[in-house]
């Protein structure tokens, strides 16, 4: 217990910055969450059916954060 | 000897805040000598000098919408002012050396074009954004930072900035 809780502190902290220039593969299309119109209509009208409600999904945008 | 068990945890807290701090970004500023060019084995043929111009180091990449934006920009204020000193060079930051040339093909420029293929230079002049770019006094001190192009209003204003530079 000892030893374990300091080393899984120190192993979990596995969140790091991406830089700005590091972007290229999260700008990348298939990292789109939008890219498909009527998959995204579809699922849209299942969510509507089933939990009657609607938006709040997506986000603007890739992942490039340019600009 | 063992620590208290609450010096452990306190220890141990300390250490995953220090590891959760981004390192620090050492960006470049208004009045910062830009560092020289020759250590940093960018790939391409740099302008053959630079001493006493005005430089614009603009850091771009093929995946970067606003980058794209801005070369025809950066060429037409390249042809501009080229003849009074203005020197652009566009430093590549892409993983591949193909998205560069690929997009070379469909944005053919007038101004210089080196790849950073190790991304030591950017590193260095820790830009806050893609596109970020840095405006070179012919001291060769940076004058002004520029974090992303915004069309017409980044022109104006690297043109207002280029023209009070090369006076």
């Amino acid at each position: 217990m000892l030893l374990a809780l300091p080393a899984s502190m120190a192993l979990l902290t596995g969140c790091q910055n991406v830089k700005p220039w590091q972007r290229g593969t999260l700008a990348d299309y298939t990292m789109k969450q939008d890219r498909d119109p009527t998959s995204g209509a579809l699922n849209e009208h299942i969510w509507f059916s089933r939990e009657t409600a609607a938006g709040g999904k997506g986000v603007g945008g890739g992942g490039c954060g340019c600009n | 000897m063992h620590m208290p068990f609450n010096n452990i945890i306190r220890a141990s807290l300390l250490g995953l805040c220090l590891a959760a701090v981004p390192a620090a970004q050492a960006a470049l500023k208004a009045g910062d000598p830009f560092p020289a060019l020759a250590g940093y084995h960018l790939e391409g043929p740099l302008p053959a000098s630079l001493a006493g111009k005005v430089v614009i180091v603009d850091f771009w990449a093929s995946w970067c919408g606003p980058c794209g934006e801005s070369f025809p920009a950066m060429d037409e204020l390249q042809k501009k002012y080229g003849a009074q000193g203005l020197v652009i060079l566009a430093v590549n930051e892409d993983d591949n050396k193909s998205d560069m040339d690929a997009f070379l093909k469909s944005h053919a420029v007038s101004f210089t074009v080196v790849r950073d293929a190790k991304q030591s230079l950017v590193e260095v002049a820790g830009i806050g954004t893609m596109p970020g770019s840095f405006v070179l006094g012919r001291d060769g001190k940076v004058a002004y930072a520029h974090n992303g192009f915004h069309g017409s209003e980044t022109k104006k204003q690297y043109e207002q900035e280029i023209e009070s530079l090369l006076k």
